[in-house]
């Protein structure tokens, strides 16, 4: 009962992150909230019982990606500021 | 444009939202495993001698899968550095000091986080975890170290010599399984040792810590050829 609220919660979570990505003006926030779409869909597969997935969505979805991302977001803002 | 844009969301929401709906209406989970699982689960743990059924799938029923996987994250990691390439002697841009709280916070993390990223994949074959996760966590230490001392150059040799040995060794293992045991990544050629103990389940331990090796290589590959263009001044004078 208990892992079944807990599920519903951190699915409402991802939602509304999800609608962050999509609808958020800055890109650092959508992408930001795009990591942590990752880090609670990682807390989902534990009570799933899959910690194999887990491991692998914690640490590539919402590390690696994001540091991705923000490398080159870095990049594109600075090739904006000189033109 | 905006209404369209919105409008389409919508409706792709809409759509995937019923088919999940369909999917889940009748939806009752199975008692009972299908044939392979049902195998895979009854004579697993003594063919391979692992504890982790999960990686004894990975690692020795599919392992001609995993080769596969490995060798794409290496063409991945490739291609980027392909694309991604400095000249010698371009010019750099010097970039911002790290902070303090980062550099200290950095020097006790670093040696903690890869302590677990080496244990994740050296007990893969007994707890949740594998090459593949290991690698991921070292490449996040990477990270940290990257952006903590981000005055220093680094280079690439380290690097290429883990991935390109650790690749090499293993396809050697996998080919040392057709001589000496069944079939090619047979986990057989080492004795298979006592159920859940560290050193068990034959070649298994050496096989995914060589693919976490080579996937952390790789991935570190990636954020350090990022990393490096953030320093390449490339205006046009």
């Amino acid at each position: 009962m208990i892992q079944s609220v807990l599920i519903i919660l951190i699915s409402v979570v991802i939602l509304v992150m999800a609608f962050v990505a999509i609808y958020h003006k800055s890109l650092q926030v959508a992408v930001i909230a795009s990591g942590i779409i990752s880090l609670f869909a990682s807390v989902a597969y534990i009570f799933l019982a899959a910690p194999d997935v887990a491991i692998t969505e914690a640490s590539i979805g919402s590390v690696l990606t994001v540091a991705i991302f923000f490398y080159v977001l870095n990049k594109i803002r600075h090739e904006d500021i000189k033109k | 444009m905006k209404i369209l844009r919105n409008s389409l969301l919508l409706v792709v929401i809409g759509t995937m939202t019923w088919m999940m709906f369909n999917l889940y209406k009748d939806y009752d989970s199975r008692t009972t495993l299908n044939e392979t699982a049902s195998y895979y689960a009854e004579k697993g743990p003594d063919e391979t001698g692992a504890a982790n059924l999960v990686t004894s799938v990975v690692v020795t029923y599919r392992g001609l899968d995993t080769l596969g996987e490995v060798t794409i994250l290496f063409l991945t990691a490739a291609i980027i550095g392909l694309l991604l390439r400095t000249e010698k002697d371009s010019k750099t841009v010097p970039l911002r000091q790290s902070s303090e709280f980062l550099i200290t916070a950095a020097k006790v993390l670093i040696p903690m986080i890869t302590l677990i990223g080496v244990y994740i994949f050296i007990n893969g074959h007994l707890t949740p975890g594998g090459g593949f996760q290991g690698g991921a966590v070292l490449a996040s230490t990477f990270i940290l170290l990257l952006i903590s001392i981000s005055q220093r150059k680094i280079g690439h040799r380290l690097l290429e010599f883990t991935e390109a040995i650790s690749g090499f060794s293993f396809v050697l293992i996998g080919i040392l399984g057709i001589i000496l045991a069944a079939g090619f990544l047979d986990n057989h050629i080492l004795p298979l040792g006592k159920f859940g103990h560290l050193l068990s389940g034959g070649a298994i331990p050496v096989i995914y810590s060589l693919i976490g090796l080579k996937v952390g290589a790789e991935l570190s590959t990636i954020i350090l050829e990022l990393n490096q263009i953030q320093r390449k001044d490339d205006t046009i004078s």
